[in-house]
């Protein structure tokens, strides 16, 4: 009943537009969002990039997939299913498309444009028109715009068993393409391995024919898993006691927690140090995670608990004149005597910081917090707190932690540490996540002044999400100083605050593996793909933007979560019916009562 | 786990122990903190009369202009906020793509040297630019990032409205550089206007012209238009006004479109005064403005007008007068501290404002 009503209100809402309009929208917003790909830089940017060697790179797949895109999105919401039709909505809306990237490109041969938009460079021009110059590279992207909308559109209309598994194929070779350099380095170990790897690359990247291999193998792949295997894996599973299920889950986390532990070990430094960082942003998404996404705190100033843990660590046990024991009788410390002092610290500022916001709801808090933290950057730049903290010049040599005789100096060294903190702080988390006080910041959360009501001690309830959230970016702060060995306050901008907010929305208020994916995605991605990295900054805006409005509960959403909102959605299916009677209602005064 | 469970310990016994003056005792130490600052500071730098007469004006004088500044970018939080209870985040930004918008042209101009030969022709041709790019911007940030979220409560359209400032920042960014750019600087901006013995720079009275012949206008459409009735309806009660027939989203549309307006003139005289446009300029301004709305009660036109001059002054005359009188040394370096924490006292002991509760008595 709620989905006939659902779809009913959707028709009164939004009055069908003629299909040919919608087919000429679709194909505009495709256009625009290859247009755009190509002024901000991305394109020009990411075609350096190689999928397959010297055939296809990351660029033209980000166009194949905008063509392709096109095409799917007429067939999926198709209003006829007449073949002739479809195909050439397709078609039109792949022109379209690929039209407006043509009109750039006659702008930039007609215009002088380069010394407003920086990127549309010459090479740029090249890349648009397959170097064929203006009219044949213009009508080459409007007739393969509208080819790949005609191959989408078909993809989409294929049923799934063959669907599927052409997705994944393509998926597999676009990552084995996409990170060539770091699966070469992995595939170095053994004869065996080093012929499978010379056989699928070249020096440069993936080969055409390896290319080929890995669709094969891996469409192939999901084709026998999707009809021979997963039935009866799946009947093999439920037959298991709940004990055994769960031990399985067990082993499941402890695998995944083993393959951490030695992929920088196979991969090599630099993806250590990837992991690393990723790991203090799992620190802090995990802090933040305890004030919004438990305590529903939206806290912007995250990065001044992180910036007390650095300094604190660095002022305990820095060789430096900034340090504590060159101008006090405090004796120099040991990294892992400052560590704990340095998280005290951190819990220290996060509770006062939180006193004075206490009474601060919703927006305002966000703003406030942030003001809180951009006056401790202010300060801490500032010639007035020179004298102690540095000021702009920083701290320099910290020194590396040391185990008995061992300097924990290598990018991977200090990996295991952040994996042993992340550990140990995911237990935490986890525990405080099903305590009694994460069930009283869950009700804070959804009604400070009902949580109030049930006696919840709001003040000292606050008071702990900050203290406790503070604590784990300290951690992080404090692991930070020791892996840089010198810190300065430009580093911790309001951009790390934004960062790990984001993180923890893309994987899901509120949930611990979410974090994980979160900081995976957001953190260890423009990592390795290093020409992303100057546009992290635009992918995370774009991201919570897209998450808020296409899957508002993150990627891995927490089991609380996905629990309200199943009853949110069929709340809203009741009130969606209840207001499509309202509206579908004559307005002649003698039918309004019965409407009501 | 220890300390983590020490902490948690020691908290629950002072805050049973006594609760409300462990929060009551560091809220009045914050205010007794600040007014101390403040007191003593004003009589330290009095005292040691290191500033003359014509320092102050200067001050003064900047203080006017750049609150000015803040006065027309609050405008745009005020009546957002106003009409649909949200705070754009990303207005600040859209400051920032009025002044780029116009620094292309501007730097056209003085090329061609018509900068100099007809000032005034030049800067409403800038102006003119930046009005309808923010405007724009403005509009279609209403209609593809926060119209989806018009009935949506909580965090989300917040969160959203941060995803919206860095997208705007970022793709200004990747479009136009990273570097600063130097806005154009004529030689007649130089001169100074002798005013009563004191010299006013002929840019600081263009800029204080300028938002002022704005501020009157937004005022005559917000009080004597249709659409500005509208607007004033639907801020009051957005329900009773669609009852009576005005359509909402025409005039969330309008009002988006008027504060992106004076978004655009803001960023064009922010650029005027500081001679730079970067892509990352719009977020300091932004958020001091935001606090001017909030100061002046978020909500209300003038409020917020008031707010941002106030906030300009203070910002401007601060260091000197609070911070040099207590011997802190570089007290400049510390200029938004004081915006940020006449914010922040603002958002925890008025939230409702210098205007708010006058309003609320009105409403009520």
């Amino acid at each position: 009943m709620s989905a006939v009503s659902a779809i009913s209100t959707v028709r009164l809402r939004r009055p069908a537009r003629p299909p040919l309009r919608r087919t000429v929208g679709v194909g505009l917003v495709f256009g625009v969002v290859a247009v755009y790909i190509a002024v901000v830089g991305i394109l020009p940017l990411i075609d350096a990039r190689w999928i397959i060697v010297n055939v296809v790179s990351l660029g033209d797949a980000a166009l194949i997939a905008i063509g392709m895109g096109a095409g799917a999105v007429v067939a999926s919401r198709r209003s006829t299913s007449d073949f002739r039709t479809l195909a050439a909505s397709c078609l039109l809306s792949g022109a379209i498309a690929g039209g407006l990237l043509a009109l750039l490109a006659v702008a930039m041969r007609v215009l002088d444009l380069r010394p407003i938009f920086i990127a549309l460079s010459p090479a740029l021009f090249k890349t648009l028109t397959f170097g064929l110059g203006l009219p044949l590279g213009g009508v080459v992207l409007v007739v393969g715009g509208a080819l790949l909308a005609l191959l989408g559109g078909a993809l989409t209309l294929a049923p799934i068993g063959i669907r599927k598994p052409v997705f994944i194929g393509l998926a597999c070779v676009v990552i084995f393409g996409v990170f060539q350099e770091l699966i070469q380095i992995m595939m170095q170990y053994g004869a065996l391995i080093g012929a499978l790897r010379e056989a699928l690359y070249s020096w440069e990247g993936l080969s055409p024919l390896g290319a080929l291999a890995i669709f094969v193998v891996s469409c192939g792949g999901a084709l026998v898993w999707a009809n021979l295997l997963r039935e009866p894996v799946n009947r093999g599973f439920a037959r298991l006691s709940p004990t055994q299920q769960g031990r399985f889950k067990t082993a499941r986390i402890a695998v995944f927690v083993l393959i951490l532990a030695i992929l920088p070990v196979v991969a090599g430094s630099y993806i250590g140090q990837v992991m690393m960082l990723v790991g203090l942003y799992i620190l802090m998404g995990m802090g933040l995670n305890l004030e919004v996404g438990l305590a529903g705190l939206l806290d912007l100033g995250f990065v001044a608990f992180f910036a007390v843990g650095a300094y604190a660590t660095a002022i305990l046990t820095a060789d430096s004149p900034y340090a504590l024991a060159s101008y006090t009788s405090f004796p120099s410390l040991s990294y892992w005597a400052a560590m704990p002092i340095a998280v005290i610290a951190s819990i220290i500022v996060g509770v006062l910081f939180g006193v004075p916001v206490l009474g601060v709801r919703g927006d305002y808090l966000a703003v406030a917090t942030m003001g809180l933290g951009e006056i401790v950057r202010v300060v801490v730049q500032s010639d007035m707190a020179a004298p102690i903290l540095g000021g702009a010049q920083g701290i320099l040599q910290i020194p590396k932690p040391r185990i008995g005789g061992f300097e924990l100096a290598d990018p991977v060294d200090l990996f295991y540490l952040t994996l042993v903190a992340s550990a140990f702080a995911a237990y935490c988390a986890w525990r405080l996540e099903n305590s009694r006080l994460g069930r009283a910041w869950m009700a804070v959360r959804d009604d400070e002044d009902v949580a109030q009501a049930l006696g919840i001690n709001l003040v000292k309830v606050k008071l702990l999400a900050y203290g406790l959230g503070a604590a784990f970016a300290g951690l992080a702060g404090s692991i930070f100083a020791v892996m840089l060995t010198s810190i300065y306050p430009s580093s911790f901008q309001l951009l790390i605050s934004i960062n790990v907010l984001a993180l923890i929305i893309v994987g899901g208020m509120g949930s611990l593996p979410g974090v994980v994916v979160g900081a995976t995605v957001l953190v260890g991605l423009p990592e390795l793909l290093r020409e992303f990295g100057e546009f992290r900054f635009l992918f995370y805006g774009a991201a919570l933007i897209i998450m808020m409005r296409v899957k508002p509960e993150g990627l891995w959403p927490s089991a609380v979560r996905r629990r309200e909102l199943r009853a949110a959605a069929e709340e809203s299916d009741i009130d969606a019916s209840q207001e499509a009677s309202i509206f579908a209602a004559p307005p002649s005064p003698a039918a309004q009562p019965t409407a009501q | 786990m220890s300390d983590v469970a020490q902490n948690r310990a020691f908290l629950s016994k002072l805050s049973s122990f006594s609760r409300f003056t462990l929060v009551d005792v560091v809220l009045w130490g914050l205010r007794i903190g600040v007014v101390a600052v403040i007191a003593g500071g004003t009589i330290g730098t009095l005292v040691k009369g290191r500033y003359g007469a014509a320092q102050w004006v200067e001050f003064l004088v900047f203080g006017v202009t750049i609150g000015s500044v803040y006065a027309l970018v609050a405008l745009g939080y005020t009546m957002v906020y106003g009409v649909l209870r949200l705070i754009n985040f990303a207005h600040g930004d859209i400051m920032m793509t009025g002044a780029f918008s116009g620094y292309f042209l501007a730097s056209h101009f003085a090329e061609t040297g018509f900068l100099d030969r007809s000032p005034i022709l030049a800067i409403l041709g800038v102006l003119a630019v930046a009005v309808a790019t923010s405007t724009i911007i403005a509009v279609l940030t209403e209609r593809l990032a926060y119209r989806p979220f018009r009935h949506v409560r909580g965090l989300a359209p917040l969160i959203c409205a941060i995803g919206v400032s860095f997208f705007l920042e970022q793709t200004f960014r990747g479009a136009f550089g990273s570097g600063i750019r130097a806005y154009p600087d004529p030689k007649w901006q130089k001169d100074v206007i002798p005013i009563l013995g004191f010299g006013i720079p002929v840019v600081e009275a263009v800029v204080v012209a300028t938002a002022l012949v704005s501020m009157v206008i937004l005022y005559l459409i917000v009080q004597r238009t249709r659409m500005g009735t509208a607007m004033r309806a639907v801020s009051e009660d957005a329900d009773a006004a669609a009852l009576m027939g005005i359509d909402v989203n025409k005039v969330v549309v309008f009002t988006f479109a008027l504060g992106g307006a004076m978004a655009g003139v803001a960023g064009v005289c922010y650029a005027f005064v500081f001679k730079q446009v970067y892509f990352f300029m719009g977020f300091t301004p932004g958020i001091k403005a935001f606090g001017a709305a909030v100061l002046g009660g978020i909500g209300s036109v003038p409020g917020a007008m008031l707010g941002g001059l106030f906030l300009g002054v203070v910002e401007s005359i601060g260091p000197a007068l609070f911070l040099d009188g207590i011997g802190i040394t570089a007290p400049y370096q510390l200029r938004d501290l004081i915006a940020f924490t006449l914010l922040i006292m603002v958002l925890i002991f008025r939230p409702y404002g210098i205007m708010g509760e006058r309003m609320a008595k009105k409403r009520a």
